[in-house]
């Protein structure tokens, strides 16, 4: 073997290496959309708890963010808290705390939005999940999925949502939905339609007691 | 029924007799050179399967002698190293107990003079003698008689005066003895001295008789390894294959403390190297825990092997005697912090699993609540933290034993193996032998009818006039 394959077989060593040392991007990237609309707005508790399971489930240098849905929400003023817990497993801990008590005291203090702007909210999700680039990409919408939108904004076009899986939860039935349930069926198929062909995956769940199966986390 | 073999249109029955009756025709006209073909064949398969047999066992035999070789060379070996060892413990307990035997042999000299001096002291001197008493008793009854008389005064005053002396003498005899006695009771101890003088000159004695007994046993064994007797390798044989099992339960066993190590200190590792980077598929905390255990581990091999305990590395075991104790040391050192770490990180466990559990009641909305006595769990972690490390250094000691008779038992497995493929060779072999001869009658049963037709037209020429006998027999020898 002459000294330029050796330099070769050595460089290709050091390579494969530092690939393998490369720090990967974080597992998990989360970000949960709460309706704070006059429709919705009883439901926060129900958010709380399930903001609670998703620290408790997710892990150091997973990413997480909480922002709600009101008026015009594809603004960085509805983004309650957003971070990516640090490596070390204690100090990750004390990020988790803090951002329990974050969502809390929005909890306690928010006041009913006059508009439901879902798909600003989810543009400001994907966003902030591109930039954050974790492996994998949830949008969790917590959310009677009826938008109503002031009046000037546009939103009917499409959204770029390639890799990210949209999770809609909690989708309460409104009273005309008792009267017709096609609005209902026909308000979901629409966001299906909206999240596919945006190149997303879509999903409903409206049983918080399967939400560990079905999140996959 | 294909078309082309429909030689009577309209008629398959009539058609496969006709290509019958012509196969069997064929086949009884080919039936020498047929035969020739499958005799060949199997032939040529016995004949190959014999020579691969043959190649088989004789890799079988170097093998086999190889493995002999080394199992005679480690049995050689590992008694001469008993043996040394041995003449090492006896020159030990000759330096230890026997190099002082000038000073001893002085001591003892000196007790045993002692008491020859003390003993010719003490020896007994003359009693007042009798004569005396009855000289007494005469003097005191010439007294009486004589009473007043000058002759009875000096009698008397005779025998006052022996009296005297003889009191005195009996003091003096009294005061002897007391002396005597003084003396003998002085001797107890320096007997006692000399008692376990000799008791411990004895053990000693007896400890190098020992010793050289088992010497004797190891020469015998040594004699019966170099003489290469199939007893002296069969022992051998069955001796490596217990090491080997023996060796590999206790690696096993030391893999499982290796584990409980690892599941010790890997989740506290995340703390210093990181919880989200990756070396290929593996955490790099956990690979960082396996380097730690894994330098433990070869940390724990160099000690045992500068205490040469082990033989692993002949380097080391080349090496002068100071630079092995201050390897040692280094090594011993090098444990020792490790040790510390694995007992902080196990500690850190510990502290980081009731963080974690905190957030969790936090999350569920409870109170936080320590439970009593956690500390025991983390003063048990810290202890099995410290522990392991060193205990994890003693397997060296199998690991030797386990690669030693790994090298025997794989070639002996190898041996075996090789026999089995040569007898299945060889009976593959002897199965195409006999399937060639069973095929060839076969191809005769098949033409069993113009076989038959055949035979007897030979036999009813053999039976005419002329040169009957002479066609049928070339007939025959040249279909067979």
């Amino acid at each position: 073997m002459n000294q330029t394959t050796r330099r070769s077989w050595a460089a290709l060593a050091a390579v494969a290496l530092l690939s393998g040392c490369a720090t990967e991007a974080p597992g998990t990237g989360v970000f949960l959309l709460i309706d704070t609309s006059g429709t919705y707005s009883g439901e926060l508790a129900r958010a709380q708890t399930v903001t609670n399971y998703l620290l408790g489930t997710l892990d150091p240098g997973d990413s997480f963010g909480v922002a709600r849905i009101d008026a015009g929400s594809f603004s960085e003023k509805d983004i309650l808290v957003r971070t990516t817990f640090d490596e070390r497993p204690s100090v990750a801990n004390d990020q988790k705390r803090q951002f329990m008590q974050t969502v809390s005291a929005f909890a306690d203090t928010v006041s009913s939005a006059s508009h439901t702007d879902i798909t600003g909210g989810v543009l400001q999700a994907v966003e902030w999940l591109n930039e954050v680039n974790p492996g994998r990409k949830t949008v969790l919408i917590f959310s009677d999925m009826e938008e109503d939108l002031p009046e000037g904004h546009i939103r009917d076009f499409p959204m770029e949502l390639r890799g990210v899986r949209v999770i809609a939860l909690n989708v309460t039935k409104l009273r005309q939905d008792n009267v017709d349930p096609r609005e209902y069926m026909g308000r979901l198929e629409a966001w299906r339609d909206r999240v596919v062909s945006g190149g997303g995956e879509w999903t409903v769940i409206n049983d918080l007691e399967r939400l560990d199966v079905a999140l996959e986390l | 029924m294909p078309s082309w073999l429909m030689i009577w249109p309209n008629s398959p029955g009539l058609s496969m007799l006709i290509v019958a009756i012509l196969l069997v025709v064929g086949m009884w006209g080919a039936r020498a050179p047929a035969h020739r073909v499958i005799q060949g064949i199997a032939k040529a398969i016995t004949q190959g399967c014999k020579l691969t047999s043959d190649a088989i066992g004789g890799v079988h035999e170097r093998l086999a002698s190889r493995n002999r070789e080394v199992l005679m060379a480690t049995g050689l070996q590992d008694t001469e190293h008993q043996i040394e060892q041995e003449f090492k413990r006896i020159s030990a307990s000759v330096d230890r107990d026997l190099a002082a035997y000038p000073a001893l042999h002085k001591q003892l000299v000196d007790q045993v003079n002692r008491i020859d001096e003390d003993y010719r002291r003490a020896t007994d001197g003359p009693a007042a003698p009798e004569a005396w008493t009855e000289t007494l008793q005469a003097a005191g009854q010439l007294v009486e008689r004589a009473s007043q008389t000058a002759a009875a005064k000096a009698v008397d005053a005779l025998r006052a005066a022996i009296e005297e002396s003889h009191d005195e003498a009996l003091e003096k005899y009294r005061e002897a003895s007391r002396a005597r006695h003084k003396l003998l009771s002085k001797m107890v101890p320096t007997w006692r001295s000399m008692d376990s003088t000799l008791t411990r000159v004895e053990r000693s004695v007896t400890g190098i008789f020992e010793r050289s007994r088992h010497i004797d046993e190891l020469m015998e064994t040594y004699r019966g390894i170099a003489s290469k007797t199939p007893a002296t390798e069969r022992a051998l044989a069955s001796s490596s294959m217990t090491q080997f099992i023996i060796a590999g339960l206790v690696l096993v066993i030391a893999s499982m403390g290796g584990f409980i190590n690892f599941q010790l200190i890997a989740l506290p590792m995340s703390e210093m190297v990181g919880a989200t980077s990756r070396l290929g598929s593996m955490q790099t905390s956990d690979v960082a825990a396996l380097v730690i255990i894994m330098v433990e581990i070869t940390m724990g091999l160099f000690l045992m092997e500068s205490l040469r305990i082990t033989r692993l590395f002949p380097v080391i075991g080349r090496l002068d005697r100071h630079t092995r104790i201050r390897m040692a040391w280094a090594t011993f050192s090098i444990l020792l912090i490790l040790a510390g770490i694995e007992s902080s990180l196990a500690y850190m466990r510990d502290m980081l699993a009731a963080d974690r559990a905190a957030l969790t009641q936090t999350l569920a909305g409870g109170t936080v609540q320590r439970p009593e006595f956690m500390w025991i769990p983390a003063l048990g972690q810290m202890v099995m933290g410290f522990i392991l490390p060193f205990a994890l250094t003693f397997v060296a000691i199998p690991l030797e034993s386990f690669i030693h008779s790994s090298r025997i038992v794989a070639g002996q497995v190898a041996v075996g193996l090789l026999r089995m493929l040569a007898f299945a060779v060889h009976l593959f072999g002897f199965a195409a032998d006999h399937a060639g001869k069973g095929l060839k009658n076969l191809y005769d049963i098949v033409i069993f009818l113009p076989l038959k037709v055949e035979e007897t037209i030979l036999e009813a020429r053999s039976r005419g006039p002329t040169g009957g006998k002479t066609e049928r027999t070339a007939t025959t020898v040249n279909a067979s």
